[in-house]
């Protein structure tokens, strides 16, 4: 894929912008970010992009490619057609800042609402003692490098602005599902908490946060719809439901 | 003035949020003070997420003859008996603890049959020492740390009714001047990336918690961060680097595609069975055991493969040899014709292991190679070559309360604070450096704030000062652009300053430096403030210049070749040279270079060693009077 390619870039901020078109060259094994890069040296010094490892570790570069939620550091050139013009634009559901930097710090509110982990009162630190399968599940979702990719494509979030006080998200859902099923967390009540405050409710399984995310995490499989069917079995469950009141715990 | 100020005032601020940094902030908050912390990224995107092997701590969970003695005696013949060996010493003993501590908070490791943390082997490294999450335990440190932070400030929130009463995070900002009152710290000073807008901090106490300087170089494994701002932070403020000539070159960068050259092959593949090869399927590093390793490294290839599962009774494999060996041995099979097609060597873990456990164990690489050079690394092996990863040097500090030398009220932790890891660092002794250094810098920087009578106090004209040097950019009349002046500066030190050095190339690389500073000096930015990256790297420059220059005249100072420090016209390590340690200041126009006595030893300390090994890196003289 050496030689020219046409980038579509957005240029502006929260107030205006418009699309520039650019030239640049390319060569073989480079990846979209690179292309980006080689256009703030040399044609557009002051062109605002958000990167920082390169290698897909970090979720910094994320911005829509063509539309598609990506990171800019994992979309390689050659997956391009010969000719084919690239738009790169910021993250839609997020408020731009300038270029392709958007404003996530919806996410870090969210990340502030959710209870932290409670480790268990009676083991000093050294004596926690869990097997290599039971950390496996939460270890999945720990994978998570806060690119925020499933947030901005969720269409929970990206189509209403209205919802985005009381949903938290797919980052989010992945984070609770962590603490429920760490072994040595000690509140019982997080898929209650994921449903009653956090929205889990308003996810309806489209699973598009799953095929954006650059890890594979497996976002609706493993933490949505698990959480939402223990929810679903005690709020219908008349016997569970029952046993969850008088019990005052709600250990689902 | 007319650009716009914030202005905060908080009794410790933090530069940088990686795992030193936000382990700073979690003592100081925890000593009852409040604390700002300061990213250059977004909160949680610190290059510490890079870090891929894993935390060496001695519990002896997976092999129970490992304790601190052992760890300490390791990171000493890593580094060659140059390192601080306070310093070694308090990062052996307290490892295990700041590991446990990370279970508290949430983290999760892999675990052994029993339930306890797992531990892995690496270079340099007696037994299985390192504790690790597949080969993302960066992203897990980070992570615990940064919910460690929201742990904290959701705890204020209850209890005070503000989350940010105590701690607050400045993400996407960048510091550019430490401010003083006397011969004390009284704030800092810098610009929000976002919008250009300036900043002043108050604060009686810095924590400098920056990282490295990879981005000196034109092949690093570092991302644009890493460009030396807290060593030129310290250097402006009056403080000493100390060991800047050693740099590590980690052997196992990516050599390909291009644009992904020098980023970080992690050292567990050959941890876990993968082997180095060069074009004649030779696995050329049993031809590189150095005199001083013979004893410990196995010279046979069956030797070597049978210890992966006994290794009471087996010598370790030769690609297990500290990283600087490494990286030089396959330096040298490259320029001597057997090379890989794309100038590296061949990494192979395909015929080691099969294909379920090489992803099971390195899930991060088998996805990084897929995705980014579309080679399946159960199925082929990796071309790898050396990569600018760390480095040694650092701020001059004292081991137990990470103070700087010579400026009160400067502290510094991690990878920009120098003596610890010595002439050269072993791998994941990193990680646990951030936590035990991060964890005393909080601690020191709380006690010298509480022990303060008088508060210093910043004033206008210093304001100015600092204000005037970030504005420079934008006021310059034809000016050159910092991207090429940054390209340039990248190639003199990769060339001139690298892996292996002489002498008429470091003074070449003087010469050449000392052009582009002036050209730098006059470095146009284009555009406005807001979010302008130009204008951010016009501004960092000026740190890349005096790192290397710092590493370039300690390089020329020092005779001999000792871990991350080669020189081909001296290429003996010499024991008269380990009784100094240079340090670098920075008298306002130039780096000044002074040789510096380092400390023997004391006596417990001599006695884990034996005197034949004793000798290889002491003179006669210190010897015969042995320890202190």
């Amino acid at each position: 894929m050496a030689g020219k390619v046409n980038l579509r870039i957005w240029r502006g901020d929260s107030k205006s912008g418009d699309f520039k078109d650019v030239q640049v060259d390319a060569n073989e094994g480079e990846v979209v970010l690179d292309v980006i890069h080689r256009v703030q040296a040399t044609q557009m010094s002051d062109l605002a992009v958000r990167w920082n490892c390169k290698a897909g570790k970090c979720g910094s570069c994320s911005m829509e490619i063509n539309g598609k939620p990506r990171l800019a550091c994992m979309t390689r050139m050659n997956t391009f057609e010969e000719g084919e013009t690239i738009t790169v634009t910021p993250l839609r559901a997020f408020p731009v800042i300038r270029d392709l930097v958007a404003d996530v710090s919806f996410n870090y509110k969210k990340a502030m609402e959710v209870p932290s982990f409670e480790p268990p009162a009676d083991l000093a630190p050294g004596e926690y003692r869990m097997q290599q399968v039971d950390v496996e599940r939460s270890q999945e979702f720990r994978k998570c490098i806060e690119c925020f990719l499933c947030q901005n494509t969720c269409h929970v979030i990206r189509d209403h602005e209205e919802n985005k006080k009381s949903f938290a998200g797919p980052r989010f859902f992945i984070r609770m599902a962590e603490l429920d099923m760490h072994p040595l967390d000690t509140i019982r009540n997080r898929k209650q908490q994921a449903q009653e405050e956090h929205g889990l409710g308003m996810c309806n399984i489209t699973k598009c946060c799953t095929e954006v995310c650059p890890e594979h995490i497996k976002i609706t499989d493993n933490a949505i719809i698990p959480m939402k069917e223990r929810v679903v079995d005690v709020k219908y469950d008349p016997v569970r439901w029952l046993g969850s009141k008088i019990r005052k715990r709600e250990g689902i | 003035m007319s650009q716009k100020l914030d202005r905060f005032t908080y009794d410790v601020v933090v530069i940088g949020a990686g795992g030193a940094g936000l382990r700073a902030a979690v003592e100081a908050r925890q000593a009852g003070l409040s604390v700002a912390i300061i990213c250059k990224s977004l909160f949680g995107k610190a290059h510490t997420v890079m870090a891929e092997g894993g935390a060496a701590a001695a519990m002896g969970n997976v092999n129970d003859n490992d304790g601190w003695k052992v760890h300490f005696r390791d990171t000493m013949r890593g580094g060659k008996f140059l390192n601080n060996w306070r310093m070694a010493e308090l990062h052996a003993k307290e490892s295990p603890d700041r590991i446990w501590e990370l279970e508290t908070w949430g983290a999760l490791f892999d675990r052994t049959k029993e339930g306890k943390i797992s531990q892995r082997n690496f270079g340099g490294h007696e037994y299985p020492r390192l504790a690790h999450v597949g080969d993302r335990t960066g992203l897990e440190l980070i992570r615990t740390m940064q919910q460690r932070i929201v742990a904290l400030q959701q705890k204020d929130k209850k209890e005070f009714g503000d989350a940010e009463k105590f701690i607050k995070v400045f993400a996407e900002l960048t510091i550019t001047d430490i401010l003083k009152d006397g011969d004390k710290v009284s704030g800092v000073y810098g610009y929000w990336r976002e919008s250009g807008d300036e900043i002043l901090f108050e604060s009686s106490a810095v924590v400098l918690a920056t990282g490295g300087i990879g981005k000196s170089f034109k092949i690093t494994s570092n991302s644009w961060e890493g460009t030396g701002d807290g060593h030129a932070l310290a250097l402006k403020a009056g403080g000493a680097l100390i060991d800047m000539e050693f740099v590590q070159f980690h052997p196992t960068g990516m050599v390909w595609p291009p644009s992904v050259r020098g980023i970080l092959v992690t050292e567990s593949v050959r941890g876990d069975g993968g082997v180095l090869t060069n074009s004649e399927g030779r696995r050329f590093m049993f031809d590189y055991i150095p005199e001083v390793f013979k004893a410990n490294y196995a010279d046979n290839e069956a030797e070597a493969d049978r210890w992966y599962d006994d290794q009471d009774n087996n010598r370790r494999p030769p690609e297990l040899l500290p990283r600087d060996e490494v990286a030089r041995a396959i330096n040298t099979e490259v320029k001597a014709g057997r090379g890989s097609p794309q100038g590296g060597v061949f990494l192979d873990v395909s015929s080691r292991l099969p294909a379920e456990e090489i992803k099971r164990r390195l899930p991060s690489m088998w996805h990084q190679f897929k995705e980014l050079a579309d080679v399946d690394i159960t199925k082929a092996p990796m071309e790898v070559g050396p990569t600018c990863h760390y480095v040694m040097g650092g701020v001059k500090v004292d081991p137990d309360t990470a103070a700087a030398d010579g400026v009160a009220g400067l502290f510094a932790a991690g990878e920009v604070a120098g003596g610890m890891h010595g002439s050269n660092r072993l791998g994941g002794n990193s990680l646990s450096d951030l936590l035990v250094f991060g964890r005393r810098a909080g601690a020191g920087a709380a006690a010298y704030v509480k022990a303060l009578k008088n508060k210093p106090t910043v004033s206008e004209k210093e304001i100015e000062r600092a204000s005037t040097r970030i504005s420079e950019p934008f006021t310059r009349e034809g000016g050159e652009n910092p991207y090429s002046l940054h390209q340039e500066l990248q190639n003199i030190t990769q060339d001139l300053v690298g892996i292996i050095r002489t002498e008429a190339e470091l003074k070449d690389a003087m010469d050449k430096l000392e052009d582009i500073k002036k050209r730098a000096a006059n470095a146009k930015a284009e555009g406005g403030r807001a979010f302008n990256p130009g204008f951010h790297l016009a501004l960092d420059l000026e740190n890349m210049l005096l790192v290397s220059e710092s590493i370039a005249k300690s390089a020329l100072e020092r005779q001999e070749s000792r871990g991350g420090h080669t020189r081909d016209d001296f290429p003996k390590m010499d024991p008269q040279w380990r009784q100094y340690n240079h340090a670098t200041r920075w008298n306002g126009k130039k780096i000044e270079v002074e040789a510096e006595k380092a400390k023997m030893l004391p006596n417990e300390l001599v006695e884990l060693f034996e005197m034949n090994e004793l000798k290889k890196y002491y003179t006669e003289n210190e010897l015969a009077k042995g320890g202190n």
